[in-house]
């Protein structure tokens, strides 16, 4: 016996591309954010508020994975947002060979911000590096409390947390204090942001913040 | 839920690690997968047998090593192995931890059988 000792990264390659989209992006000087959650949090209803709320000062485009259908991308398309679909067929999360490809479709020039909207799924795309600069992650409350802790990778490697349909909460068993200790006790540094896509509460908090950011 | 593909670069990166022509002496080829890498070692290792299924390599069998989570507490400096999640450091209650290691996903060493030596 012969023993090849080689320590490489599995998804090495996929590290190398997301490295290079970054690369491009900050080149351009455009604010990328990947959003992840399970299906159904709020993912698409949130870049709705969001373009309503900056498409006029800023330059926004969107890259939708979803696993069938362009449904969001139509939905986001109706805001005037140039949007770029991509269909993994099956495939439980997006990665950074996908959005090279779909990013050669867009004009980087005049992009201030780009939002890649992760297939639905709070497991696997926590792993896959994208070359985005923060990673976005939407928990509704109907979803309940306990979940940063059940999907911890997600929310440590998360920058950011959007805690959308406060709305719901009279009608649902989701403890507001515990949700945030949870997920603070997983990831002490989470920007943590309280919305609804329904009334709107919170919009303004989470898009002034993307101003700074994007300056 | 994508072990497939996770096989499927596992597979690739030996084919470019093993001296040409000795593919089919693969063994065993050991990997450290970390807790929170979102991989789960049963259906990998299902996977990467179909995988091989009748190429040159079907010989090879995975040998994993698990990676637990390792915290680090920012108050203290204290480092201890967590299972489950309840991050707070067991010296000092502190709640600021940071993870040190768990995110593994990789592939430390390939083993050949001696071809020479198996033909006896
Ligand atoms: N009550 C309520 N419903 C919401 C809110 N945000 C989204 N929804 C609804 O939740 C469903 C899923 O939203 P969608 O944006 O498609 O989620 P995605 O799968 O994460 O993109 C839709 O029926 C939305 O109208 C909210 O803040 N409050
Ligand atoms: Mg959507
Ligand atoms: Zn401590």
């Amino acid at each position: 016996m012969s023993v090849i000792t080689i320590e490489r990264k599995v998804l090495e390659k996929n590290e190398q591309i997301a490295a290079r989209n970054r690369q491009i992006f900050q080149e351009h000087g455009i604010f990328v954010l990947n959003l992840v959650s399970s299906p159904g949090a709020g993912k698409t209803s949130i870049l709705e508020k969001t373009f309503q709320e900056l498409r006029d000062e800023l330059n926004i485009a969107v890259v939708e994975g979803d696993v069938q259908t362009d449904l969001d991308a139509q939905r986001v398309a109706r805001y005037g947002v140039p949007v770029i679909q991509i269909v993994t067929s099956g495939g439980c999360h997006l990665e950074a060979t996908l959005v090279q490809d779909a990013v050669g479709n867009l004009d980087l020039k005049e992009l201030d911000i780009l939002f890649i909207e992760n297939v639905g799924n709070l497991v696997c795309p926590a792993n896959y590096d994208l070359g985005e600069a923060l990673k976005v992650v939407v928990l509704s409350t109907t979803e309940g409390d306990d979940k940063p802790l059940k999907y911890p990778a997600m929310f440590l490697n998360s920058s950011v947390l959007l805690i959308n349909k406060t709305d719901l909460i009279p009608y649902v068993n989701c403890d507001l204090n515990r949700l945030r200790n949870n997920a603070l006790q997983i990831n002490p540094s989470l920007r943590i942001f309280e919305i609804s896509c329904f009334t709107g509460a919170g919009i303004p908090e989470w898009c002034n913040w993307l101003r700074k950011k994007e300056v | 839920m994508h072990e497939l593909g996770i096989a499927e670069n596992i597979l690739q990166i030996v084919r470019q690690s093993v001296p040409e022509g000795q593919t089919a002496a693969v063994r065993r080829i050991k990997l450290r997968v970390g807790k929170l890498s979102g991989v789960v070692a049963e259906s990998l290792d299902f996977c990467f047998g179909v995988m091989i299924g009748d190429t040159d390599m079907n010989r090879a069998g995975l040998d994993i090593e698990d990676v637990p989570v390792t915290s680090k507490c920012r108050e203290c400096g204290n480092a201890f192995a967590t299972d489950d999640f309840a991050f707070s450091c067991p010296a000092c209650g502190g709640n600021s931890i940071e993870v040190v290691s768990g995110r593994e996903l990789e592939i430390v060493e390939i083993e050949l059988a001696d071809e020479s030596g198996e033909q006896i």
